[in-house]
């Protein structure tokens, strides 16, 4: 097996298995907000993934710097998640869980389906251009990739010293923490709910971005990607950065693995092999708490 | 020699870092009504909750009828006839009155054909009738169970707990939400419930007059601990028990 | 409010479904394809519905009993991995008799293979609420897709084709029209008696409140197992017809396609009314009507059209229309309400 015979492959799996990682635990992070302040889990995640990647080669075409796409599509999706906001999940907020979850189901149907009328259905990359290097003579490491790997870490940065120092972060928790105590002191929680579902379309934009110059996009690999947000914030739980921090660069790299190793027409199983392993287990944890996931 | 139906051995539980029962040990003897009181916060509900099922208990033992239950699941002990009803009173919203009762008939013996028998068969509504009667629920019988009035909610779970034939009934507070003028209806009906039907009660009560006049034996908790056990009388007069309540916070 | 309704909606239906392939000679597999519909439409909602327990994933069973009929279809007469090698195809004939006998035995044990299966997956995903198990069970349902499309032996990506029909293609097309229309009404007559029953009640109680249900001794695993059995039993056997109408089974487009059929189910319960019996045949009827007539006009926006659908429906239709008729007129579906007193 070659990952024995050539360790040193080993190390560009993981190398490329981390880059890819990051922006997973990016869009994860998106998640965990939604999740954490409004309860909504968000079926549409990848597919706000897909669109920022989309903005970001769609630019790409039109001869701008696929890069730019990444404050532009942040911009843009921020726009449209409160967009989206308004008009559909500002209504399922208080509606029982697999309202909003279909509500959103819906949605990723119509955001996948239009992209791919609108693109077709091939399978893009954004050129970036930048340069490939090699590293110990076997391993090569794409500037891009390295470079979307840092971005990656100041954009999650921003938003956490956000949250921390901005009166809307600090509405934000508040809200979280006591939605009904957050309005008696008069935080306006329909607007921070506005708010962060945008700054979520937005973190997802920025993830899809990056995704369309180091990785694939297509129209429909959106749910993979939703099904990889869940699965990171199921494992991680979403109070936790760090965790959800290990746990995409964790999946990146697992995915990279089976996909070596069993062949690329794995990976879509391993995601959702990797859903269904978390979520026995967390019935497994709860049953010796003997109580129910919920 | 008086027989127990629960025996609660040194018991404990703790979530994470908060201890909620400790070391705690009483018995419920068989055929009376049992109370248990305590400040807000004192760990009763939680020890109903492990005796139930609930929740596994860190420590101890509990026995129902001389057997060990605190490894067993909720619905494993409820078929074997202990029952308990909620704080927050729990029904089936959707359903009306004479379908939660159906539903509430005891499944100890309900073998896999007969839950694709008919669901009104005579003897079966017969009883279902009579005991809505008992807690006056007769006329609302059709009506949606969600629509009820929380009075009537409650009047509803205590029929359907009646209506599974249990042989102990471990009540949380079950006069709390009510209207004081049909409280004693509702005492009227628990006695009934324990000297006709030969219940045994096991009651989590804050209301004071309620309690001293009902039970024969009542337990006191303090802070997760047993703090007291006697007759009604001998508690009234306790002075940790006075001062755990006064001091309560 | 789990009354059945006796609309007379039962004669109209039932000689329509006989009729109609006569009728409408040219509609036979849009008509077969209604009744399928119909099924996929109650079986979900048996376990979303009336159980509480909203699978995105039904469609998994569908997969399993395509794939188990033709395996059982072909297998009983031929070597499989030399069948599926050979793509079908003409070294591999069946004579009369062996098409049938497969045919009979593929059926029925595409649907107790499914009915198996969900009975042995319960325990993965049924210590799972709300939107975990919906998530879990799509994920299977993938996974399934996915894993089936490597496998060799079923043949793999390239899928698997069902034997040929021995006769005239208008005798295939009756066939299996009535196999499908069977297949509908006999998943309809068996619901339709379940729910009269103490089962009916028991799925109901937990839907309505699962932790009292535990509490009240009721076996609740046993009985969400009986639920899903008997939902993927019919899921599995419409699978099999389908397969058969088909021709080749590939695995993520015809065995489980997750976006499509999975999600119609849902979507065609919800616009006739979740926890009824009658809902999901309107809501089916409705649904594939609609899509089939207007399908063609939408120039590639059809599938953007179904998710605005399900979005609309989802945020302002919730309780369907059998929801929103028995909130109009309860007294007809043997509801009886009370007038509010006007304080307490």
């Amino acid at each position: 097996m070659i990952l024995v015979q050539a360790p040193v492959f080993n190390v560009q799996l993981l190398l490329d298995g981390l880059f890819i990682g990051a922006t997973f635990a990016l869009a994860a992070y998106g998640l965990a907000l939604v999740w954490g302040v409004m309860n909504v889990k968000n079926l549409a995640q990848g597919d706000f993934v897909i669109m920022g990647g989309y903005i970001a080669w769609w630019l790409g075409k039109q001869g701008i710097h696929p890069l730019w796409g990444l404050p532009i599509s942040i911009v843009v999706m921020f726009g449209f998640g409160w967009f989206i906001y308004v008009t559909i999940i500002r209504r399922v907020i208080d509606k029982d869980l697999f309202t909003s979850l279909l509500a959103t189901f819906g949605l990723a149907i119509v955001i996948a389906q239009a992209l791919n009328l609108m693109f077709g259905p091939e399978v893009q990359t954004a050129e970036s251009d930048f340069a490939i290097r090699q590293i110990l003579g076997v391993v090569t490491v794409a500037e891009i990739k390295l470079l979307a790997f840092v971005l990656c870490g100041l954009l999650a940065l921003a938003v956490v010293i956000f949250m921390k120092k901005s009166r809307m972060g600090q509405a934000i928790r508040a809200t979280a923490q006591d939605a009904r105590a957050a309005r008696v002191m008069g935080i306006d929680t329909d607007r921070v709910y506005a708010f962060t579902f945008s700054l979520n379309a937005a973190i997802c934009g920025a993830a899809g971005a990056l995704i369309s110059m180091i990785w694939v996009i297509q129209p429909f690999y959106g749910i993979a990607h939703s099904i990889r947000s869940f699965v990171i914030v199921t494992a991680a739980g979403f109070g936790n950065l760090p965790g959800v921090i290990m746990a995409g660069l964790g999946l990146g790299v697992m995915e990279g693995y089976s996909g070596f190793v069993l062949g690329a027409e794995f990976q879509q199983a391993t995601v959702v092999g990797l859903l269904l392993l978390v979520l026995i287990y967390r019935q497994y944890q709860q049953r010796k708490l003997r109580q129910v996931v919920s | 020699m008086t027989n127990y139906v629960i025996e609660v051995e040194d018991v404990s539980k703790s979530f994470g870092g908060v201890v909620a029962n400790h070391g705690i040990s009483l018995k419920v003897p068989d055929g009376m009504i049992t109370g248990l009181i305590g400040p807000n916060g004192s760990g009763k509900t939680t020890l109903f909750n492990s005796i139930v099922g609930y929740h596994p208990i860190d420590e101890g033992s509990i026995k129902f009828k001389g057997e060990e239950i605190s490894k067993l699941r909720v619905p494993q002990i409820a078929r074997r006839g202990l029952l308990r009803t909620f704080q927050q009173t729990r029904i089936y919203s959707n359903m009306n009155c004479i379908e939660n009762m159906l539903i509430s008939i005891p499944h100890r013996r309900m073998k896999f054909a007969d839950m694709f028998g008919e669901r009104e068969d005579r003897e079966t509504m017969e009883e279902v009738e009579r005991l809505l009667d008992f807690v006056g629920l007769y006329e609302k019988r059709r009506l949606r169970s969600g629509d009820l009035s929380f009075g009537q909610q409650k009047l509803l779970e205590f029929a359907m707990a009646l209506m599974n034939k249990p042989e102990v009934l471990l009540l949380d507070e079950p006069t709390a939400g009510i209207n004081p003028t049909l409280i004693n209806g509702l005492i009227d009906r628990l006695r009934r419930a324990n000297e006709e039907f030969g219940i045994t009660l096991f009651v989590i009560e804050h209301n004071m007059r309620v309690i001293m006049n009902m039970a024969e034996s009542i337990y006191c908790l303090a802070h997760g601990e047993m703090l007291a056990h006697g007759s009604p009388d001998e508690i009234q007069n306790d002075q940790s028990v006075i001062d755990a309540y006064l001091g309560a916070h | 409010m789990n009354k059945n309704f006796s609309f007379k909606l039962h004669f109209p239906i039932l000689v329509f479904g006989l009729v109609a392939p006569f009728v409408f000679p040219g509609l036979q597999l849009q008509i077969a394809t209604l009744w399928v519909m119909v099924l996929f439409a109650l079986t979900w909602d048996i376990m979303g519905g009336q159980m509480g327990y909203n699978s995105l994933g039904n469609i998994f069973f569908f997969g399993v009993g395509m794939y188990t009929s033709v395996l059982f279809q072909v297998g009983q007469f031929a070597e499989i991995g030399a069948y599926t090698a050979a793509h079908g195809g003409d070294n591999f004939t069946f004579t009369n008799a062996q098409y049938y006998q497969g045919l009979v035995i593929g059926i029925i044990m595409s649907g107790v293979v499914a009915a198996i299966t969900a009975a042995m997956l319960g325990w993965t995903v049924f210590g799972l609420r709300g939107p975990y198990f919906a998530i879990g069970t799509l994920g299977i349902a993938i996974a399934a897709g996915e894993l089936m499309g490597t496998w060799e032996w079923v043949g793999a990506g390239s899928g698997i084709s069902v034997p040929v029909f021995p006769g005239s293609a208008e005798a295939r097309s009756l066939l299996f029209y009535f196999l499908c229309f069977g297949a509908a009404v006999l998943t309809f007559v068996t619901l339709q008696w379940i729910y009269k029953t103490r089962f009916g009640l028991a799925v109901n109680a937990i839907r309505d409140d699962e932790e009292k249900a535990e509490a009240m001794g009721i076996h609740t695993v046993r009985y969400k197992t009986v639920a899903w059995s008997i939902s993927a039993f019919f899921v599995g056997i419409s699978g099999a017809l389908f397969g058969n109408i088909t021709g080749i089974i590939e695995p993520l487009e015809v065995a489980f396609p997750t976006v499509t059929f999975g999600i119609f189910m849902v979507a065609m319960t919800l616009l006739g009314g979740k926890g009824t019996l009658w809902g999901p045949v309107l809501g089916a009827i409705l649904f594939h009507t609609l899509k089939e007539v207007t399908w063609t006009y939408f120039l590639g926006w059809q599938w953007v059209a179904l998710g605005v659908l399900i979005i609309i429906n989802v945020v302002y239709f919730q309780q369907g229309i059998m929801g929103w008729l028995i909130e109009r007129f309860p007294e007809k579906f043997g509801i009886v309400v009370e007038e509010k007193e006007a304080t307490r």
